[in-house]
This record gives C-alpha cells, sequence and structure tokens, in this order.
C-alpha cells in the first residue's frame, strides 16, 4: 500500500528512513481529506449552533420551554451565516462520510484496525498501562521505537473516534431530518426524540473537538514537523544529527 | 512494454470516457427524474444536488412524517417573521377573512380562486406532527385543512407540473414576499397540507391566518405562510432569482428535508 519514501540527494543527506510504512498512502490521503471536511463540519456547526445556543431533551424545544442546558453564547440571528453554513456543513458531510466509508473497509480489508489500532494482550497489562499513562503525565516525548507504533491509549481514543463517535454523528444527524426518519423512524426514536438527537450531536462533536486538542497537543509534544511529515510523505525521517 | 504503455494508454482513455459519459448520463437521468434542486449551482449545490437525490431516492409518496399524540402537542408554539401589514391582507382581519380567496392557477386545466369557506367544505385532514426550525427548536402541533393534492386535483394539474409555487402577502418594509416552492413529490404527497386550523381552532395570525402550506417533511421555513395565491409551474428559472424561493435568495437550501 505505501510507497518507499525515496529520500536521496543532497538537500535531504541528513535524513534517514526509519520506517518506510509509518503511514500507508490510504491512511495519509484519508486523513487529510478528513481534516478539511472536519473543519468544514465544525465552522458551520458552530454557525448553525450559534442561531439557537440552548439544548433540549425529547421531541421539542424553544423559547419558553424548559431547556436542558443554555450554552454561554449569545444567540446569533441577525448575521447571515447560517444559511451558507447549512450548505457547507451538507457538503461537509458528504465528503467526510465518504472518505470515512473508504477508510473503514479498506482499513478492514487491509488489516490495518487488527494491526495497527486494535489493543493487543500485551496492551493491558498493568505495568504496560501505568507506563503509557505516566509518560503521558510527565509529557515524556516518545522514543522513536516507542513513536513506531501506537500505545494503548492512542489505539483506544482512535477506536472510539471512528466506531463510536463518527457513527454517532452521522446517526444524529440523519435523526433530524425530517425526510430520513419519515422513511426511517427509529433513527430518531432510539434516542427519545429531535431535539435529544440534536443535544447528543452537539456534544459528540464537542468529543470529538476535544479530541483534536488532545491530538494536536500529542503531535506538537512528539515533535510537529517530524509528525506532520510523515503523515503527509508516509515515513518517519529522523535528522541524524539530532539525539 | 510498448504494448504494456499501449494498454495502459487505451485503458486510461476508455476508463476516462466511461466516467464522463457516466456522469452525463447520470446527470440527464438525475434531470429526467427531477433530482436536481433549483439551486444546484456551484460547489455548494453540487452537495445539495446529492442530498435532494438521495433523499428524494429513499422517501416515497408513501413515507409518512411522525405523527404524535394530542397529549404531545407542545404548549410553547414560536413563530419566526411578522404578520404581513400591508392594506390588502389588515382589512380582511376584522372580517375574519370572509372577504380573501385564494387563487390556484399556473398550468392548471382550470384555474380558480377559492374562499376560506370554500376550502372548508372540501374533505378535511388533519395532523399532529413536528417542525423544526432550521434554527434549532421546534415543536409539535395539530393542523387542520385540506389535502394540497385534493385542490390541485379540483384544478387539473396539467401532466408536466414539475412545482407548485406559493405566494403569500407581502410582509415586511421595504415590502418582500417570502414565497417558496415546493416539487410535484411533496406536492402530491398525502400530508401536505393548506391548513387553516391549528390546534382545534383557527390559524392564528402570528402563524399564518388564514391559510399557510404544511409540508412536515420539511424544515419550517417551507411552510409558508399569509398564502393568497398557488401557482403550478414546470420551471422555477424564470421566477426571482431563479432558485426557487426567497429563502434561497437569501442563502439558505431550497430543498429542506435535510
Amino acid at each position: 500500500m505505501a510507497e518507499p519514501a525515496q529520500l536521496s540527494g543532497p538537500s535531504v543527506q541528513k535524513f534517514e528512513v526509519l520506517d518506510s510504512s509509518r503511514h500507508s498512502l490510504l491512511v495519509r490521503v484519508t486523513h487529510w481529506i478528513y481534516t478539511l471536511s472536519f473543519f468544514g463540519l465544525v465552522l458551520s456547526g458552530l454557525a448553525i449552533i450559534l442561531a439557537h445556543p440552548r439544548l433540549y431533551w425529547g421531541e421539542t424545544g424553544a423559547v419558553g420551554a424548559p431547556s436542558l442546558i443554555d450554552l454561554p453564547v449569545p444567540f446569533v440571528r441577525d448575521i447571515p451565516i447560517r444559511g451558507p453554513g447549512r450548505y457547507v456543513h451538507y457538503l461537509s458531510a458528504w465528503i467526510c462520510v465518504t472518505t470515512g466509508l473508504i477508510y473503514v473497509l479498506a482499513g478492514t480489508f487491509t488489516q490495518h484496525f487488527r494491526r495497527n489500532l486494535l489493543p493487543k494482550r500485551k496492551h493491558f497489562s498493568w505495568h504496560s498501562i501505568s507506563q503509557v499513562v505516566l509518560d503521558h503525565l510527565r509529557f515524556k516525548k516518545p522514543t522513536e521505537e516507542g513513536a513506531r507504533s501506537y500505545n494503548v491509549l492512542q489505539r483506544l481514543s482512535y477506536l472510539t473516534v471512528v466506531f463510536v463517535l463518527l457513527p454517532l454523528m452521522i446517526w444524529t444527524g440523519l435523526a433530524m431530518s425530517p425526510a430520513i426518519v419519515s422513511v426511517f423512524p427509529f433513527v430518531v426514536t432510539v434516542f427519545g426524540g429531535q431535539q435529544s438527537a440534536r443535544t447528543i450531536h452537539f456534544f459528540a462533536a464537542l468529543s470529538l473537538v476535544l479530541f483534536l486538542l488532545v491530538h494536536l497537543v500529542m503531535v506538537c509534544l512528539a515533535g510537529f514537523t517530524l509528525r506532520t511529515g510523515a503523515m503527509i510523505i508516509g515515513s518517519s525521517a529522523v535528522r541524524r544529527d539530532r539525539p | 512494454m510498448n504494448r504494456m504503455t499501449r494498454r495502459r494508454v487505451i485503458t486510461t482513455g476508455l476508463a476516462t470516457a466511461a466516467g464522463v459519459s457516466g456522469l452525463a448520463v447520470a446527470e440527464r437521468i438525475a434531470n429526467r427524474y427531477g433530482l436536481i434542486p433549483p439551486d444546484h449551482q456551484g460547489i455548494l449545490g453540487a452537495g445539495e444536488s446529492l442530498t435532494y437525490a438521495a433523499q428524494r431516492i429513499l422517501t416515497s409518496r408513501h413515507s409518512r412524517a411522525r405523527e404524535f399524540s394530542r397529549s404531545e402537542i407542545s404548549r410553547v408554539a414560536p413563530v419566526l417573521g411578522d404578520p404581513p401589514v400591508i392594506e390588502a391582507y389588515l382589512r380582511l382581519v376584522p372580517g375574519g377573512f370572509t372577504d380573501w380567496r385564494l387563487t390556484v392557477d399556473g398550468l392548471v386545466s382550470r384555474p380558480s380562486s377559492f374562499s376560506l369557506a370554500e376550502l372548508k367544505r372540501f374533505p378535511v385532514h388533519s395532523q399532529i406532527t413536528h417542525q423544526a426550525c432550521e434554527e434549532g427548536w421546534s415543536f409539535i402541533a395539530e393542523w387542520i385543512g385540506v389535502q394540497l393534492s385534493f385542490v390541485l386535483d379540483v384544478v387539473g394539474t396539467l401532466p408536466q407540473a414539475k412545482y407548485v409555487v406559493f405566494t403569500p402577502y407581502e410582509n415586511d418594509n421595504p415590502p418582500n414576499v417570502w414565497w417558496e416552492s415546493i416539487d410535484m413529490a411533496d406536492a402530491l404527497h398525502p400530508q401536505t397540507l393548506l391548513a387553516y386550523g391549528m390546534n382545534g381552532s383557527d390559524l392564528p395570525i402570528p402563524h399564518g391566518a388564514p391559510l399557510r402550506l404544511k409540508v412536515p417533511r420539511q424544515l419550517g421555513y417551507k411552510n409558508t405562510k399569509y398564502l393568497h395565491r398557488v401557482t403550478v409551474t414546470d420551471s422555477v428559472a424564470k421566477i426571482g432569482k431563479g432558485l426557487g424561493g426567497s429563502f434561497s435568495e437569501d442563502g439558505y437550501s431550497w430543498y429542506a428535508g435535510i
């Protein structure tokens, strides 16, 4: 799947290819398409929620009816960001869902999930878990050896994002569509109503944004240029003149 | 090597040709079956076309918006937008809209106009459905009226009909007509009503008296209030900016089944 990076010539002499299959071509391409569509979804989602930053439980909710949570932001109704925001939201959703489907199908077929993301028995030993947690608490930079495969916290969080949070986003998104639920009513009734689906949609999105922030902090701690480079060209090239 | 290259050129060429003609065929089929919305232009319109086509293929005349029990009717039913302030509307209010008439015209064999009393003599339908505003809030209410499909039958819709356009009284200063349109799939749907009643009484003025559209498989803004004209047409390209409604001209998607 991944093409070995051909690094040669005077400008890259200081680099050494440590692991040519750090990220497969599939993972890299879907990662960046997904990144773009995720920004489209979050920004347009923000434009939409600001029109009515109150969350409810059940079927209905409106100003004058009891709310579950009043978000600490003002109602933004007169700035014309919502209409275009909705167009961007659905276009990004199509791109995100299509990319996600390709990623999940190909990842299953190539055993990417089983090999790289599913925690192995050794990951669940007390020693292994406490080591990973302590390393994170100390903001310890991973060794090159350690960075070659995902630790148990990475594995579990990636699996949660791919197989729990994103499917939940899609499901709750569809649950808010009166046309979709006219065909499949259970899509919304399992959540107890359209407003419940909207509330879960919001909190799942918030969890994804939090994941993104942690993900970015971790990338920076592990070496932003190196890690981002690996996600672009696929290999972990390490400067020799640095320990 | 040479053969391989030639083979590759041929297969790539064939694949490209197949892809391009495939897209052209897909567009022609989509157009024929009415799967392309009026606001299909540009990159954002492409996403909108996908959504509209996917939902039109999934939904059918038989997929019904969820209905609720009387006990689930919301105590709070907010509205957006103010009632019309023009004389033509205001003078109808004191008489309880007895002088109001609904004009039905366009691609119909018998263009007609109906008084409120005449509409009420048609078979009465009621539904308790959920209406969500694009802003995020929602409520459940009972709507009472006549099926749009019944009225379209009375006036005799012509076979080339593709859209029904709803024109309300002007209701803003400066004057603005919040017109909308829907496709025939929604226009002929059994739950699509011309509603003159709400929650057991006459339609209140803030909710669109004397008559509003109820199209419960779409968001609130498609449910045009303060109606005075319904027009059947084969194209919305020459109405306004050609986007199928004032909300689309304002930046909102024409199809709101989301």
